[in-house]
Formats: C-alpha cells, structure tokens, sequence
C-alpha cells in the first residue's frame, strides 16, 4: 500500500506572530518556517506504518512557493521517500488544497492519505474532511489511534466528551491530532540521504484545477489584549477579592 | 433567506454550543430550521428551542460525517447559509458537505458582520482575519465561546422526518464517553484547569475537590493531557476546547500561545504557579507565585471558611 501525506510549510510554533501596520495579513517576512506540527505526526504516522510492514512507499506532498521543497526535505530526512512540490505562489484555501491533492490521488493511486487535522497558521481543519468528499472515501478526523487490519483502518479519534473507534473501509482519509504519536526527529545521515531522494514539482495548471480563492481577506487585526492583574499574596487574599471585587464566586 | 443549523442533542437535550450556533444564526436574521441527526428526543428538545419554525429529524444510532455530510448535501437546496457549532463534530461533518457543495467553509466564526461577512481567529487567536465569502451558499461553524446560548426553551417548532442512508465505507465500532456530574467544560460558568505542575494523575484529582467547591468544570493543558493525567477531552486551548467563563483557575499551567488561545477570552483569569515569570501571570486578573501542592488544598479551606 501506498501512502500519500500532506504536509504544510507554516510559521514555526514557537513565533509570536505580529500583525502588519496596514492590517492586511500577519507578519511573515524573516519569520521562522516549519513543518505544520500536526504533519509531522502523519509522516511519523506514515512511516510506522511503513516500518511494521504496512505500507511500501510514502510520497509527501507540500502544495505553496518554492520553499515548500524545505518542507518536502524534511518528511524525506524523517523517511518519506519522495516528494511532489505543488508551486505556487501562495498557499491556496482548503478547498483548492483538497482538489489539488485529489487530482495528485488520482495519480498515485495511495491506500491512505494522512493529514494534519489542522493547520496552526490559518487553524481551519477543513482539508482533510474536504479532501474525503471529493474522492467518495470515509474519513477517520482527529485520530489519537490507527491500526490497520484486514485492508480496513481502525481508528480511534478524540471528540467530545472522549473517544470513538471508527471502522473504515481503504482507501481512506486520516487526520491526525495531537496524541497519535511523537514525531522522530531526523538523524544527520538520513538528512544527508534525504538530499538525493527524488521530489516532482507540479502546478496547478498541470493538475488541470482551478485554485481561485473564494473568500476574501478585508483585513486582519489584533485581538483585544488583556492586561495582567495585580499579584496576591496568600490563598485568602485571592478569595477575598474573588468574592468581593471580581464577584465571581 | 433561510438558514439551515445543525443542532447536536445528547440524551433529550441540545448540547450547549448548538444553542450559541443559534444564536449566531439570528445575527444573519431570516427563517431558521434546525436539522437534528439522533433520537426523536433530540429532535423534540430542538423543537423547543426559541426562534426555530421547523426542525428535521434523521433518525441515526451512531452520527458518522459520512451519511450526514450527504444529508445536508440533499437538503442544501433550500438555504443560504449551513451553520454548526465547531464542536469536533461539526468540524466532522460541515466541511466535508461543503467541499461536495464546491463551498470554501468559514470555520470557527467568531463574529458576523452581515450575511457575507465573517470574523474568525487566525494563528491561534492572536490574529483576527475578516473575511467575505464569495460563494453562493455559506457553510459556517461557529465559535461557541463568542455567541450567548440562545434559551432552551420558548418555542414550538414542527417535526419533520427526513430520511438518511447508511454509510458505506465507515462503521461505528465503539466508544469510550467519560460520564461526570460536572458542568461540561464548554458551558462552565467556572473552570479549575491543571497543567504539567500537577505532576501526576493521582495528584490531578486534588482539583475535583476544589472544583465541586465551586460547582465548576476541570480543564488540563495539552501537556497533563499528554501525559495521561487527564482524559483527552479536557484539554483548553488552539487544539482543543475553546472556552471563555467568569472565572478561569489555571493552576500549574506556564501560559503557552496554544494554551493561551483556549482561554484567554474568560472574564476572571487566576493563576496559580511557583514561576513567578510564567506567561500566564501575563494574562491574570490575580496571580498567585506559590507551590500548588500548599495553594490548593489552602484554597479549597480558605472557600469552605470565607465569609
Ligand atoms: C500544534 C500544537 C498545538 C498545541 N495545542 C495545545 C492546546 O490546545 N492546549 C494546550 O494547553 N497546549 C497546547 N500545545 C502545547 C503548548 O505549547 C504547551 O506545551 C503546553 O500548553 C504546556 O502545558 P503546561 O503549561 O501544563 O506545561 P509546562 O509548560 O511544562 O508548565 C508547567 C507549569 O507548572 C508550573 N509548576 C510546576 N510545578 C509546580 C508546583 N508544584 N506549583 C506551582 N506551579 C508549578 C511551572 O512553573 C510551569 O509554569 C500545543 C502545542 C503545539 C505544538
């Protein structure tokens, strides 16, 4: 079995991110890049997956601008085996993502796509859900738990209030979240391996999908900030001014 | 302009958040119909929600985004706007009937500024993106914390039975549901949250006590989550509930961005911690640089003595 796994370049989790004077997006000349940590967790997903016996090749996909290719780079060092580089100038809405990685599906042919559930730049968790309904497969969201039996995936995701297992029939649609697993970092000589480890670039045009944006960005601003409180001294204190200044107990 | 809103119900009640997704579906104005996928008591609950002239009702055991998705597919033909609340529920299911829509959803819609127009929280909230949808539909969820509920109660809206198919390539195995007296965390008026500095799921525990004190609901950060002192679904933050009460304890909690997102919009912010240069002193009403392990079992007395 194949597996395809998504992976985006965003602002690094660590960046305070600022908004721009002129309102019109955040900050992200000169800001420190990463891989979006909830891919980092399909590719780790990917290839245990690989590593058990599973799977036989792992193709890691980035859809955005050239320096996509770094993000490739990095699922190749952690232990995909090839990239393919969607380029464009920027990094399209869900909807295009969804349709440029199905037409990449229809190419490959994978037994499983897995995907982040979310992206920690534009936080939509949107693609992966999307992505299913264009190919017609079942989705398993949020996964903290997969096993693959019997050429069907079971798969245990966090909703609310606790846990439910899903059986799904492959191909089939995976996001990951958090608890899945923790992600490898990648050794100097895988890095170096990874250099020589083949990555296609292809477009939009190529793919025959039309990636216009169907919303539009009026403005982006800050959100009201808090200021910080006073410092107490003892429990009491904190309770006397719950009680008789915040009035919340 | 009608609106179509996707109503969760749990046990012959409507889940909180729904109510909110209500609410924001009366800022847009015009008719509302709630689609309930559950039991009939589910659907009646719903029927008695204010402001709805008609709720339809497919009868499922187990919701799985499949079956649904394609539901909404075939009703979407008579509204304008598809809301849920962004429970991961609704996250399940809305974006995948939008994408079979060819609609670019609007997730975690935390304002609307008119029936094309929507605010929501970017790069963990410290950005707030407004955005208009060019598509003939909208397909929203919405951000709980950021509409009042609209009343359980107050109206008498018409059933309609709708059928829905079974889902082929998904199937419900089993589920693992924590059952507790408490308030859920996203209807809270109070949260006692624990973080890393609970040190272990033995000592976790030491905020129930506190909690009951306070008729509130427990929170944990990703990192007690993680390390198993708490149950997945109570971690607060950009991955996990979003949530904005009166009052908000974080009690060994450091104050990460990601955490931060989660809870930064409570009224009352209190943090406990030995740290005095944590970040979450940046963000709380009242700060309290002390060992927990003291603090809290000092606290649950000084509530049981004061005045
Ligand atoms: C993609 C991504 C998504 C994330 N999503 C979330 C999310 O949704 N929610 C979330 O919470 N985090 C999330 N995180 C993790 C986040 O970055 C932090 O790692 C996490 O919030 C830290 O949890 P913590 O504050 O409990 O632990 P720590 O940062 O380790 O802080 C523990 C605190 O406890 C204090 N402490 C220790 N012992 C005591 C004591 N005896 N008495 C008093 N104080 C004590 C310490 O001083 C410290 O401040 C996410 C991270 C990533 C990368």
């Amino acid at each position: 079995m194949k597996i395809l796994v998504c992976v985006k370049r965003v602002v690094d989790y660590n960046v305070k991110v600022r908004v721009r004077a002129d309102h019109t997006d955040v900050e992200t000349n000169g800001v420190k890049m990463s891989m979006n940590p909830f891919d980092e967790i399909a590719v780790e997903e990917a290839i245990r997956l690989k590593e058990r016996g599973l799977a036989s090749e792992i193709v890691a996909l980035s859809i955005g601008p050239a320096a996509c290719a770094e993000t490739l780079r990095t699922a190749l060092a952690m232990g995909a085996d090839r990239g393919i580089l969607v380029e464009m100038p920027h990094s399209p809405e869900p909807l295009a993502v969804a349709k440029l990685v199905r037409a990449v599906a229809e190419r490959e042919q994978p037994g499983l796509i897995i995907l982040g559930k979310q992206a920690i730049d534009d936080d939509m968790n949107a693609t992966g859900q999307m992505l299913a309904a264009l190919l017609g497969w079942p989705q398993g969201t949020f996964a903290s738990r997969l096993e693959i039996v019997e050429s069907a995936a079971k798969v245990t995701r966090e909703i609310d209030g606790g846990l439910e297992t899903l059986r799904l029939s492959l191909p089939a649609i995976i996001t990951t979240d958090l608890r899945l697993n923790e992600p490898r970092y990648a050794s100097l000589p895988n890095i170096m391996k990874a250099r020589k480890k083949p990555i296609d670039t292809l477009t939009p045009q190529a793919l025959d999908v039309d990636v216009a944006p169907r919303l539009t960005l009026l403005s982006v601003t800050e959100p009201p900030t808090r200021k910080a409180g006073v410092k107490v001294d003892s429990v009491e204190e904190l309770v006397a001014k719950l009680k008789r200044e915040a009035k919340v107990i | 302009m009608t609106i179509l809103v996707l109503i969760e119900g749990e046990a012959g009640t409507v889940k909180q958040p729904s109510r909110s997704a209500l609410a924001a579906a009366a800022r847009l104005g015009g008719n509302v119909h709630g689609l309930v996928v559950g039991s009939r008591a589910d659907a009646e609950a719903a029927a008695r929600l204010p402001g709805l002239s008609e709720v339809l009702h497919a009868e499922l055991a187990h919701i799985l985004a499949e079956p649904v998705a394609d539901l909404i597919v075939g009703l979407a033909g008579d509204y304008s706007h598809v809301l849920a609340a962004a429970t991961a529920s609704g996250k399940n299911i809305l974006p995948r009937a939008a994408a079979l829509l060819d609609v670019q959803p609007i997730s975690d819609v935390t304002e609307v500024m008119d029936e094309e127009t929507f605010v929501r929280p970017i790069y963990a909230g410290n950005a707030l993106a407004r955005v208009r949808s060019a598509d003939a539909k909208k397909l929203l969820t919405i951000r709980a914390a950021s509409f009042d509920p609209v009343p359980a109660t107050g109206g008498a809206a018409p059933i309609r039975a709708v059928p829905i198919a079974e889902s082929a390539g998904s199937a419900f195995v089993s589920a693992e549901i924590a059952h507790s007296e408490r308030p859920e965390l996203t209807a809270a008026r109070i949260i006692v949250s624990g973080g890393r500095g609970m040190a272990n799921a033995e000592n976790f525990h030491l905020l129930d006590k506190l909690a009951d004190k306070l008729g509130a609901a427990v929170g944990a950060s990703r990192a007690a989550v993680d390390a198993g002192y708490a149950p997945n679904d109570f971690q607060v933050g950009q991955t996990g509930k979003i949530v904005a009460p009166e009052l908000y304890i974080a009690i060994g909690i450091s104050g990460a961005i990601q955490h931060l997102a989660g809870m930064k919009d409570s009224k009352v912010i209190v943090a406990i911690n030995k740290d005095p240069d944590a970040p979450i002193f940046q963000v709380a009403d009242y700060g309290l640089v002390a060992d927990l392990f003291t603090a809290v079992p000092a606290l649950d007395e000084a509530l049981a003595n004061a005045p």
